[in-house]
């Protein structure tokens, strides 16, 4: 939805009034002792810089190498995320869903855009739009195609809506050649769409 | 409610579209509104299910149309004015009613890191009955409450397994209207892509959602 919509009120461009209605808000919540600017800023440094999806990528690769771990993240991934230092807000519990030879994964949020901040961070655009959340649970080997992925006929396709406070990570499979690289090697192959489901691991770096 | 937000299933909504060079924001703005948005639910006054509700609340036409920090601004004017945090007055005017005191904020730039990784747990150590079992079949309730509900609509009146117990959940449906927490057991619910799709699904395709006790029925 709106992709095309966004404002663009950087550069040269003259504010939008959108981007006036906000700091209109913003000035009022500040002046009112709402809210502290100097929060505001952290919170968006925090999304910026530390949590995004190699937090994410980092659990998956650990879970390639360390077969122990890979068992705890099965079991109970909430606690198996936390052991790398990745908590809180949208992840207070936590799926881990495991891509194999005869099962595909893939999360959407259809009422909202739930998603699993610690690991992955904000979502994307299209994460969130209309598209995406109307389609993917009708029909989500044609939103794969969409994405570039076609899976083999026989393959299962299981859609996680995550209607309650639970949030869906797809471990992919590790690609094959890549038995001499170590974690953080393997880290560099998964990406955030991967996590989702819309991608396997390697195929976009 | 039966509201547009809830497009699980739809058709006609467009292309996904993803563009691989997206930045994490498309203007400062959506930052600065991402940003009130956490930093004012600190205060308390509501939860993270009126928040949902304030963004499906906005009219239907409205909502498809905007972009998603658009529905993230609208929101929270909704719930800044629902809870007398600010007024209708103050925003035309651009400042605060002069009558006020000036309030501290409760969230810190030093306490953003703490309060992010310890986030809202959503379980509660209360006892609640096992109602199901897992591996036992279930159907979707058929109900149409014109409140907040996490029970979309192409799951009503379905047939599924239970497949996981992931334990004692606020439940949304009255969190969302001040009716209180009422938590109960949440369970992993296995959909047939053919039970809720017909013959076009694929065979073996399966859906799963997470679904609340009340919206549970023995078929």
């Amino acid at each position: 939805m709106a992709h095309d919509h966004h404002d663009h009120d950087q550069g040269q461009e003259p504010p939008s009034d959108l981007a006036l209605r906000v700091k209109a808000l913003e000035t009022l919540l500040v002046d009112k002792g709402l809210v502290d600017p100097g929060a505001l800023d952290a919170i968006i440094e925090t999304y910026e810089q530390r949590v995004g999806p190699r937090n994410g990528a980092r659990v998956v690769a650990r879970s390639w190498v360390d077969p122990d771990y890979r068992a705890r993240l099965l079991r109970d991934a909430t606690a198996a995320i936390a052991e790398l230092g990745y908590t809180g807000r949208q992840g207070e519990h936590m799926i881990a869903v495991e891509n194999t030879d005869e099962v595909h994964n893939l999360v959407v949020c259809t009422l909202c855009s739930c998603y699993p901040w610690p690991v992955l961070g904000l979502p994307p655009s299209w994460y969130k739009s209309s598209p995406y959340r109307s389609r993917a649970v009708i029909d989500p080997r044609g939103v794969l195609a969409e994405f570039g992925v076609t899976l083999p006929d026989e393959m299962q396709v299981k859609v996680w809506d995550s209607t309650a406070e639970v949030r869906y990570l797809v471990v992919p499979q590790r690609p094959p050649g890549t038995e001499g690289l170590d974690a953080a090697g393997l880290a560099a192959l998964v990406s955030r769409d991967a996590m989702i489901g819309v991608a396997l691991a390697g195929a976009r770096p | 409610m039966n509201g547009v937000h809830d497009m699980g299933g739809m058709h006609g909504l467009g292309p996904i579209a993803p563009d691989p060079d997206e930045p994490l924001f498309h203007a400062p703005w959506e930052a600065r509104v991402l940003a009130m948005n956490l930093a004012a639910a600190a205060w308390g006054l509501y939860n993270i299910d009126t928040s949902r509700h304030a963004r499906e609340r906005i009219p239907g036409p409205d909502y498809l149309r905007m972009s998603y920090y658009e529905k993230w601004l609208a929101g929270l004017m909704d719930l800044l004015t629902q809870t007398g945090q600010i007024t209708r007055e103050e925003v035309d005017a651009g400042r605060p009613d002069p009558a006020q005191a000036r309030l501290t904020p409760p969230l810190t730039a030093e306490r953003v890191a703490a309060v992010i990784a310890a986030g809202g747990p959503a379980t509660r150590d209360v006892a609640a009955p096992k109602r199901f079992a897992i591996g036992e079949p279930v159907r979707a309730r058929n109900i149409n409450p014109t409140g907040h509900t996490r029970l979309p609509r192409y799951a009503r009146g379905r047939l599924g397994v239970i497949e996981r117990d992931h334990g004692v959940h606020v439940f949304p449906d009255t969190n969302a209207h001040g009716l209180g927490e009422q938590p109960q057991r949440l369970y992993g619910v296995r959909f047939t892509a053919f039970e809720l799709w017909g013959e076009a699904a694929r065979v073996g395709d399966s859906v799963h959602l997470d679904l609340w006790d009340d919206y549970l029925e023995r078929p």
